[in-house]
Parts: structure tokens; C-alpha cells; sequence
């Protein structure tokens, strides 16, 4: 008996080592962009501007990076098949691009752009991919002096580490989910109840722990605030605890955990008014849901969806610069024979602005070009883009929203993704309630 | 709260009978011929995918399906008893340990470059079934049902049956069965055989509400082992009632602490269990 005991002890251990070796699969934080240096050699009233960065040619970010890459290298085509950038003095600028594989590793990049500034003479910088390696590289770009745009990165915490020549385009963790929690307050101002539920990896805890305090700040009342572990597929004991009447689902993680999450919701008969989940919703995939995919929300960095305009610029109040929505699209298809993803888009944002900075700049110094962004406040195709410039959290990005999607039924039945978010940018109003 | 406590115990129970299936076929085995299955979890992780690719391949009903998991774990059972187990069965229990833990190896190395480790769904809704503050999916019904099914199936089978007689009286003694005139071997094969095609139906079971990968056996594994303590290992009934008890806790647990509490205290009675009635709830094969 007490051999049993023992045994059973052993085998207790042994399994729990192999869950624990088995691993949760891979989650795909939102990520980052390639870095561009810019490195301006004189030729009379021409001048090249060399921009750095480096980019996931191999490992875990490869796709994404990869398609960040295209969209930089779709505005690095087209500003010098215009003739490149006319400044106010009459000098022409071209625009050359210098990139390295960084191997989706951190320990690689810090060397790579060190090489970029040295060897390479960039003049600018544009992020790899991913917030963990856009944070390693953010120190060299301020050790060196190089403004740097960050893409495909959203970590807060890069910015208030008091560098002054970082600069964010995404929007940042921390408001993935409030913009879902400023459309539940347009869309009902009675609501009061919110349950949030997600994963407990970094990022998604970021994102709900800004999202509850937000959602406090406005009054609401948060009913069930609990997460599950990476790789959890029984979510009734978590769906139990939302209490009856409750007005708003917000949470999730990444796909597999909030594709599972909305179909258990859904079976469980939760009829929740509003439900806006991380990372799942805006993937085409989560349509195969059927019904329970139909009033889910998401947010994405961007979407081919958005309508940001001229006409939108103007409503806001703001500058429209660079091409159309339509026209950017239409180009990244002609080129890449594939729809653009936020990660493309957020690659030909980071050249665009970066030019337009330069452009303001009337000059490529690099104090110039800062005091540019420091006061840029303008939309692109990409949305709205505005800096912080505090000292504390300087160059984090914060006139950039997420676009929020939801899942509709369209004409013919069939479930269509719709972006219902921001006012700016929407393609369909909110079907609301959800259920 | 009184509404949310019910929809919880009854959750919680749903999903404790397949808890109860899965951990019977590893009690089975262990009870007949004293071998700890580390291939276990993934032949449940096989019987998942077993599910997926008789419904979205061919089309198939997942609870036909689970017919011809059956007829297919049984004859898996059988072959991996004949190369990995029978050579060892004599051995000490790290032998018997060991092999099948290659087995379970070998299934996750070739699962993982086959299928990757990415999660698999398998599309098939019931609806649901509301009565007053229930709302229970119409899948995890059915793969109750199925389950209660399937232990009283085996429970004929082991008390009405000659070959389940003989499953007994090798798991009672194995030498004064032979000294009768049973053929151990090839009671021994049956048996892991029937261990195999518990393990298969358990998972084509949870693959119709779950998301799944080929690693996801591994869970069940680790829950197996804790409800064959909890029933008394070598009990198979004494199995589906550890499932059940362990499905209760899982459900009841999140309705008065924080989800995250469900595993410590689990494993603290599972511990307590071994402690203070070593044989299980239900007593075991001393």
C-alpha cells in the first residue's frame, strides 16, 4: 500500500513535469516595426537619406516582420519613384533603406543597430518587429542620437524610460480595450455592468488592468474580474461567475483562448449586450464561430475597413497626409498579391511619418526632425498620430486608436467583419445589443 | 448565488464523467497488470483527433465516430502491448514505466510534426438545453450520457462476461489464474487493449466541446491519476466516482475563491487521500 502511495507520488511528479515541459503554445504579441536610420549624403541639391532597421527574415516573428518589411519597402518605393522628397530649400531628398535579419532574437538587435548607426551611417531608425526587441534597440537609438520610430511594438513601458527621440506609432497596450469601453458608453448609457475575463500572459493582464481602471474612472461596475491560465479550454467555471444582467464580456487573449471563450459564452447562453475580446475577433478565421462569432468586437492596430479621409482629418480637426486609404491598398495588393495586414500598414506608416517629419522639418537634422514629431498632430491612412511629449512618457503614441471590428451579418447572411470604431474610421454602426 | 452554485455542480459533474471514462482505462491497466500507461494521455490526445478527422474528413457523426475510435483503440491497445509491454510486464514498474513513456514519446514527437501543436476544433453544435438557470451545451450532455454508457457497458462486460471474468481473476492473482487454465497473456492484452479504447473514447468524447491539441492529453493524464487515488487505483467504478468527485471540485471550487485555487486544492486532497486511505474512497486492488 505505502508502495502505491509512493509511486502515485513519483507519477504525480513525473506528469506534472511533462505538463509543464509540454508548454503553452506560443502566444503572438503585438509587435513591431523595422527601424530606418537616415544617412543624408550630399550631391549637390540631392540628397540620399539612408534609413535603417532590422527584420524577422527567420524565426518566430517572421511573418509578421515580414510584413512589416513590405509596407516600409511599398513607401520607400513610391517616395523616390516621385522623385523624392522636396524640402523647402530646394533640396531633393532620396531615400535609401540598409536592414539586417535579426532572427526574431533580442540578444541580436543591439548589436545590429549599433552596426546600423556605425557602419552603415543611417541617418533614421525604424523598430524591428515586436515590443520586447523595439525596447532592446530603443537605448542604442538614444545612446547614438537617431530618431527612431518604433512599429509593430506596443509596450508602455518603453516609454517611460525617459528616452526623447523614440517614437510610437501603435497605440499602446494599455488602450487596446478602453476604446471598446468608450463605444459600450455612446452606444448605451445605461450600462453599468462589466465582467472582464482574460488570459494571464503580460500582455493581455496589461491590457485588462488599464481596460478595469478605465472602466472604474467612467462608473462602471466591474461584476467578475478573474484570469485563466495560457492554453485553458474549460472556461464554464469562469463564465459561471458572470453574474445575470450583466451588460459588457471584455477580455480574451490571444486566438485560440478567445475563439474557445466566445463559443463557450455563446453555449453557456450568456446574453451579454456587448462583448469585445483581444486579438481573436479581428483574425478572418474567428467567422468559422458561426452564431457565436456574430456582435463580438475586436481591437486591431488597423484594418482595410477604416475610412480614415481627408474629410475625416477635417471633422477631427487635423491635417490628412499621405496617400488615401483605397490607394494604399490597392498598391500593397498590386505589389504583394495579398491584403494588407496592420502589420504592413503600420510598416508604410512608420516611412510616412518619418517623412513628413522631415518634410516639416525642412531638414534631415535630427534635433529638427525631433522638434517635427514632438509637435505633429495629423491622420494618415493609419489613423490619427500624435506624440506625447512629456518628460516622463515622451514619444508614446497617443492620438493613434484601435480600430474595433465586430462581426455582422451582412445582406446575405453571412457573417462580415465591420469596423464599428472609431467614429472616424467606421465602416457600419454597432449592432447592439450583441445576443 | 444559489442559481450559480447549481449551474456549477452541474458543470462540474457533466465533465466529471468523462473525467470518470478517461481515468477508468488507466486504472484498468494498472489494476490488471500493475503498469503505469504514460502513453495515456496522448491515446486521448489520438482519440481527439480521431474525432476531428471522421467528422470534418468524412463527414461523420462524432458519436458514430466514437464506434470505430473504439474498434480502433482496441486494436492500438493490442499492438502497443505486444511490442512495448509484454517484454517488460515482468519487470520492475520502472520498466513497464519507461516503455510506455517511449510510446507516449514517440505518439507526441510524430503527433507534433504531423499536426502541429496548434489547436484543433471540431465544428459540431447540439445547441443548448435550458431549464431555469441551466444552460448546458448539448455536447457535454451527450458526452455525459456517452459516459455512463460506456462505464455500465464495461461494468457488464467485467462481471457478466467470461473474458471479464478472466480480467478479474488475472487482476485477483495472476499465477492461480493461469494455474486455472486462463491465458494470461492474452488476458493482459485485452485488458490494455480495453485500457486503450477508454482512453481513445474519452478523448473523441472531449473533442466535441474542447479545443485540442496533441499535447492537450496530458491534462487528463494528470487528472487520471488523481481519480484512480481518489476511487482506489485497479477500481474501475471506483474511478467514474473520483471522476465525478473531481469534476464536483472543478465546478463548485470557482463559485466561492478564485479559479486558480481549483488545482492546489485538488492536489492537497489528493494528497490527504494518499495519506490518510491510501486503497482510495472506494478501495483499491491492495
Amino acid at each position: 500500500m505505502r508502495k502505491i502511495a509512493v509511486l502515485g507520488l513519483v507519477l504525480l511528479v513525473v506528469s506534472l513535469t511533462i505538463v509543464a515541459c509540454g508548454g503553452a503554445p506560443a502566444a503572438t504579441q503585438p509587435g513591431a516595426a523595422p527601424a530606418a536610420g537616415q544617412a543624408a549624403a550630399k550631391t549637390g541639391g540631392e540628397k540620399t537619406v539612408t534609413i535603417g532597421f532590422t527584420t524577422s527574415q527567420t524565426g518566430s516573428a517572421n511573418l509578421e516582420s515580414g510584413r512589416q518589411t513590405n509596407g516600409f519597402k511599398l513607401w520607400l518605393d513610391e517616395i523616390n519613384a516621385k522623385g523624392g522628397l522636396k524640402l523647402a530649400d530646394g533640396t531633393t531628398l532620396k531615400f535609401a533603406s540598409k536592414s539586417y535579419d535579426d532572427e526574431s532574437k533580442k540578444d541580436r538587435v543591439q548589436e545590429l543597430y549599433t552596426k546600423l548607426v556605425n557602419d552603415d551611417k543611417a541617418d533614421f531608425l525604424i523598430s524591428p518587429y515586436s515590443s520586447g526587441l523595439a525596447d532592446a534597440v530603443a537605448v542604442i537609438a538614444e545612446q547614438y542620437g537617431r530618431v527612431m520610430i518604433t512599429a509593430g511594438a506596443s509596450s508602455d513601458s518603453t516609454h517611460d524610460k525617459g528616452y526623447s527621440l523614440v517614437y510610437m506609432s501603435y497605440t499602446p497596450a494599455s488602450r487596446y480595450l478602453t476604446g471598446a469601453l468608450d463605444l459600450l458608453a455612446k452606444l448605451d448609457p445605461n450600462a453599468k455592468k462589466v465582467a472582464i475575463i482574460n488570459e494571464k500572459d503580460k500582455f493581455s493582464t496589461d491590457v485588462v488592468t488599464a481596460a478595469k481602471a478605465y472602466a472604474e474612472g467612467k462608473g462602471y461596475q466591474i461584476v467578475t474580474f478573474e484570469g485563466y491560465d495560457t492554453g485553458a479550454t474549460d472556461f464554464a467555471p469562469y463564465i459561471n461567475k458572470i453574474p445575470a444582467g450583466v451588460d459588457a464580456v471584455i477580455g480574451g487573449g490571444h486566438f485560440a483562448d478567445g475563439s474557445t471563450f466566445a463559443r463557450q459564452l455563446l453555449e453557456k447562453g450568456i446574453k451579454a449586450k456587448f462583448i469585445a475580446l483581444l486579438v481573436a475577433p479581428p483574425e478572418p478565421k474567428f467567422a468559422e464561430l458561426g452564431d457565436a462569432a456574430l456582435g463580438v468586437i475586436g481591437p486591431s492596430q488597423w484594418e482595410p475597413l477604416a475610412k480614415y479621409s481627408a474629410e475625416g482629418a477635417k471633422a477631427a480637426g487635423v491635417e490628412y497626409y499621405g496617400p488615401k486609404l483605397e490607394d494604399f491598398v490597392t498598391e500593397y495588393k498590386g505589389k504583394y498579391t495579398e491584403e494588407p495586414s496592420y502589420h504592413a500598414a503600420g510598416g508604410y506608416a512608420a516611412g510616412l511619418l518619418l517623412q513628413k517629419a522631415i518634410e516639416t522639418a525642412g531638414s534631415t537634422d535630427t534635433q529638427k526632425v525631433k522638434a517635427a514629431l514632438d509637435k505633429m498632430d495629423l491622420m494618415t491612412f493609419f489613423g490619427r498620430t500624435k506624440f506625447d511629449t512629456s518628460e516622463k512618457t515622451h514619444g508614446l503614441q497617443l492620438g493613434h486608436d484601435m480600430v474595433y471590428i465586430q462581426w455582422q451579418k451582412g445582406a446575405d447572411g453571412k457573417l462580415t467583419k465591420q469596423v464599428v470604431w472609431p467614429e472616424a474610421g467606421k465602416s457600419a454602426s454597432a449592432l447592439y445589443p450583441a445576443r | 448565488m444559489p442559481a450559480q452554485v447549481l449551474t456549477s455542480v452541474v458543470d462540474g459533474l457533466m465533465l466529471g464523467f468523462v473525467y470518470g471514462v478517461a481515468a477508468m482505462g488507466m486504472t484498468l491497466i494498472w489494476g490488471v497488470m500493475r503498469v503505469i500507461n504514460l502513453s495515456h494521455g496522448p491515446l486521448i490526445a489520438l482519440g481527439m483527433f480521431g474525432t476531428y478527422f471522421l467528422f470534418t474528413g468524412l463527414g461523420l457523426n462524432p458519436y458514430l465516430g466514437l464506434l470505430l475510435i473504439a474498434v480502433v483503440g482496441l486494436v492500438a491497445g493490442f499492438v502497443i502491448y505486444g511490442v512495448a509491454v509484454h517484454r517488460v510486464i515482468n519487470a520492475p514498474y520502472l520498466s513497464s514505466l519507461l516503455a510506455t513513456f517511449a510510446v507516449s514519446m514517440m505518439i507526441i514527437g510524430v503527433g507534433t510534426a504531423a499536426l502541429s501543436t496548434s489547436p484543433f476544433n471540431v465544428d459540431f453544435s447540439l445547441g443548448s438545453v435550458a431549464a431555469g438557470p441551466l444552460t448546458i451545451p448539448g455536447t457535454r450532455l451527450m458526452a455525459a450520457f456517452a459516459a455512463v454508457l460506456v462505464a455500465g457497458l464495461l461494468y457488464l462486460f467485467l462481471y457478466r462476461t467470461k473474458p471479464g471474468k478472466a480480467i478479474r481473476a488475472v487482476s485477483n492473482n495472476r499465477g492461480a489464474a493461469e494455474l486455472m487454465g486462463i491465458p494470461s497473456s492474452r488476458v493482459l492484452a485485452l485488458s490494455f487493449g480495453i485500457g486503450t479504447m477508454l482512453a481513445g473514447l474519452a478523448g473523441g468524447l472531449i473533442a466535441t466541446f474542447f479545443p485540442f491539441t496533441i499535447l492537450s492529453g496530458e491534462t487528463y493524464q494528470l487528472k487520471s491519476f488523481v481519480i484512480g487515488v481518489l476511487g482506489g487505483l485497479g477500481n474501475p467504478i471506483g474511478a467514474l466516482v473520483g471522476g465525478l468527485v473531481l469534476g464536483l471540485l472543478e465546478g463548485i471550487i470557482p463559485a466561492f475563491m478564485p479559479v486558480s485555487w481549483v488545482p492546489v486544492i485538488e492536489f492537497a486532497l489528493f494528497v490527504l487521500v494518499l495519506l490518510i486511505r491510501p486503497t482510495g474512497l472506494l478501495g483499491g486492488r491492495a
